[in-house]
């Protein structure tokens, strides 16, 4: 049994991260995800299932606050944008590099500095090519939906557990701030202390029993350490490709040109794929779910059917990187985006398939 | 009489805590982390709560605390072990939890933790080790550092006019409603490290007790730092150190001295 609710993108994540049973959020106010902790500090969910809820003196508290909870095994989640997500990268390259499972959630807005409170992505390059310092990667999620806002929680807890490390759900201003309706799961029960400890026993700190005491950290002062444990988390990024890629196609069989999108941009593009299709272009979509693992060989399969791609995003050309990497040359990769929260129409983004890609083509083949 | 018909067990006066492991220290000889660490794992294994308590170790000197304590620990981010512990202690309220700290991880990078954890009067317990200089990075100014006195970012001597005046931590987060017990102590004698315990037994006591923010500040040297014997920073300490933080309780019961 679900429950049915008209809900903003960013009240659903609230609210699905306490029917999830987490155990604990701690975050600071930024637009455009505020509503987030707005929503946890009404619903009192301390009441409803003991989750703890505070609001830190900064994102680098909070997201240290999440390094501590994750530290004894529980279920933590924060959520910032962008410029908070900035200030937030030390802590989550130390949760990376602690193995630590927690689940980060960046609402993004248009950049750089201050930028805007306008919907963006420009923070593809910060969100899978590391961010903050040093050797790791972060699993991220990209919902396009209020409904992927709300089931995103618990899929990202899944996969923070499963390789104890930290998930991003990468979402934006846009997703964040629309209302849509949304299915919402019952309540799970959160784990006791008890069960928490049996669980996570071999690795949390949770106090010394009989046992060999656990130690959280980061640190590897003797170098053969260090690169044993850098390649511990590589293992893990390479399990994370083969066993947890998550993307969409839609309307790609019979697709001569292919949009690649994700986010609010894929809900555009789906959009444009039916304005292409009513004009005799057959078009078609790919969708990323998971931005890192990314969908490689899916593209790379495609360019052998499709004759050129457009990566639509709203950023200045981020993951278009990405595509042109994955297809390898084999058909021309252009980009279109609109930036400093502005959101592209599905009439632009055909008229930029039509401008970059196919009246190229025309002109390569003269 | 024989030296070793006096070395007994029921004549051992001091002797390394049950809780401490046999891992060689990593601090300097004469430095005073290693009788701290001791007289904090002796109040929790005299306490019986060892089982209970989870420790949050810094950046700095003292990052290996884990090493040495066999107790669960982890580590914070340079400054971040107030936050860290303030999450722990929120979400597993019977545990007993303390941060051991450094002044320039407590009192530089991580004076809003700080102050922030005092100030919502976390139910933990703050460790706060003063020597006045950044030991593992080599000596370079630390908040604390005392006027005129030289390290390797203040080769003349600390300018006030430039540099600002060493920082009194401690009693800033007396003056805040959230904290139960400040206190300033040393380690560098017998008679200090018995007052210092029974400081750190009251805090964790106050923890049991569910009081807040329990906050030690443990006046100490750096005799590599100070480019000094052991001795000669001891009684370099006293000098320039005590007078400028000076020992005793400031607060107590949440009530200011």
């Amino acid at each position: 049994m679900s429950e049915l609710k008209l809900m903003k993108g960013n009240e659903a994540l609230a609210e699905a991260a306490i029917r999830a049973g987490v155990d604990a959020y701690f975050g600071y106010p930024i637009t455009p995800q505020s509503e987030v902790i707005e929503y946890l500090m009404t619903e009192r969910p301390e009441d409803r299932t003991g989750m703890v809820v505070l609001q830190a003196e900064s994102e680098i508290a909070a997201i240290n606050m999440v390094y501590g909870a994750a530290s004894t095994g529980k279920k933590v989640l924060t959520s910032s944008s962008s410029p908070g997500i900035s200030l937030k990268l030390e802590g989550i390259s130390y949760l990376a590099g602690a193995e630590l499972p927690a689940v980060i959630v960046n609402v993004v807005r248009g950049g750089p500095g201050l930028g805007t409170i306008q919907p963006s992505q420009a923070d593809y390059f910060q969100s899978v090519k590391g961010g903050g310092h040093g050797d790791y990667k972060l699993y991220v999620l990209a919902p396009a939906s209020v409904q992927e806002m709300a089931d995103f929680v618990e899929d990202a807890f899944d996969i923070a557990f499963k390789y104890r490390a930290p998930v991003l759900i990468l979402s934006d201003g846009l997703i964040g701030q629309m209302m849509e309706k949304v299915f919402l799961k019952d309540q799970q029960e959160r784990l006791t202390d008890e069960e928490v400890i049996k669980r996570h026993d071999s690795w949390a700190v949770t106090g010394k029993t009989n046992r060999e005491r656990n130690i959280i950290t980061s640190l590897d002062l003797q170098s053969e350490k260090m690169e044993a444990r850098v390649r511990r988390l590589m293992k893990k990024y390479e399990q994370m490709e083969k066993e947890d890629l998550r993307y969409e196609e839609y309307q790609t069989e019979d697709a001569e040109y292919l949009f690649v999108a994700y986010g609010s941009s894929a809900r555009i593009a789906q959009k444009a794929v039916q304005l292409a299709r009513a004009k005799g272009i057959k078009a078609g979509l790919l969708r990323p779910i998971t931005l890192f693992p990314y969908p490689k060989q899916v593209l790379f399969d495609l360019a052998d059917q499709v004759k050129g791609i457009l990566s639509v995003e709203l950023n200045a050309g981020q993951m278009v990187e990405d595509v042109r990497l994955s297809v390898e040359h084999k058909v021309p990769v252009e980009h279109f985006g609109r930036t400093g929260g502005i959101i592209h129409t599905p009439e632009e983004v055909l008229e930029a398939l039509e401008l970059k890609i196919i009246n190229n083509e025309c002109i390569r083949h003269h | 009489m024989n030296v070793l018909d006096i070395i007994k067990p029921e004549n051992q006066v001091f002797c390394k805590s049950k809780l401490m492991t046999d891992n060689t220290l990593s601090y300097c000889p004469g430095c005073g982390h290693g009788t701290a660490h001791n007289l904090t794992m002796e109040v929790i294994d005299e306490m019986g709560i060892s089982e209970d308590t989870i420790g949050v170790a810094p950046v700095g000197c003292s990052v290996l605390a884990y090493d040495f304590m066999n107790i669960d620990i982890t580590q914070a981010a340079h400054g971040r072990a107030p936050a860290v512990a303030t999450a722990i202690a929120r979400t597993w309220p019977e545990k007993y939890v303390f941060t051991y700290q450094g002044d320039g991880d407590l009192a530089a990078i991580g004076t809003a933790e700080t102050i922030h954890a005092c100030n919502r009067g976390e139910n933990i317990v703050i460790i706060f080790v003063n020597n006045g200089i950044y030991g593992m990075t080599g000596g370079q100014m630390a908040p604390t550092t005392l006027e005129g006195m030289k390290s390797s970012t203040s080769p003349y001597g600390r300018e006030i006019e430039s540099m600002g005046s060493p920082l009194k931590m401690t009693e800033l987060v007396a003056n805040l409603p959230g904290v139960h017990y400040v206190t300033r102590q040393a380690v560098h004698t017998h008679k200090h490290a018995r007052k210092a315990k029974k400081a750190i037994k009251k805090a964790f006591e106050n923890t049991r007790l569910k009081k807040g923010l329990s906050f030690i500040e443990i006046v100490s040297n750096c005799n590599s730092g100070w480019k000094m014997t052991p001795l000669e920073s001891n009684i370099w300490m006293e000098e320039n150190m005590f007078p400028y933080f000076p020992l005793g309780d400031i607060k107590v019961n949440g009530v200011l001295k």
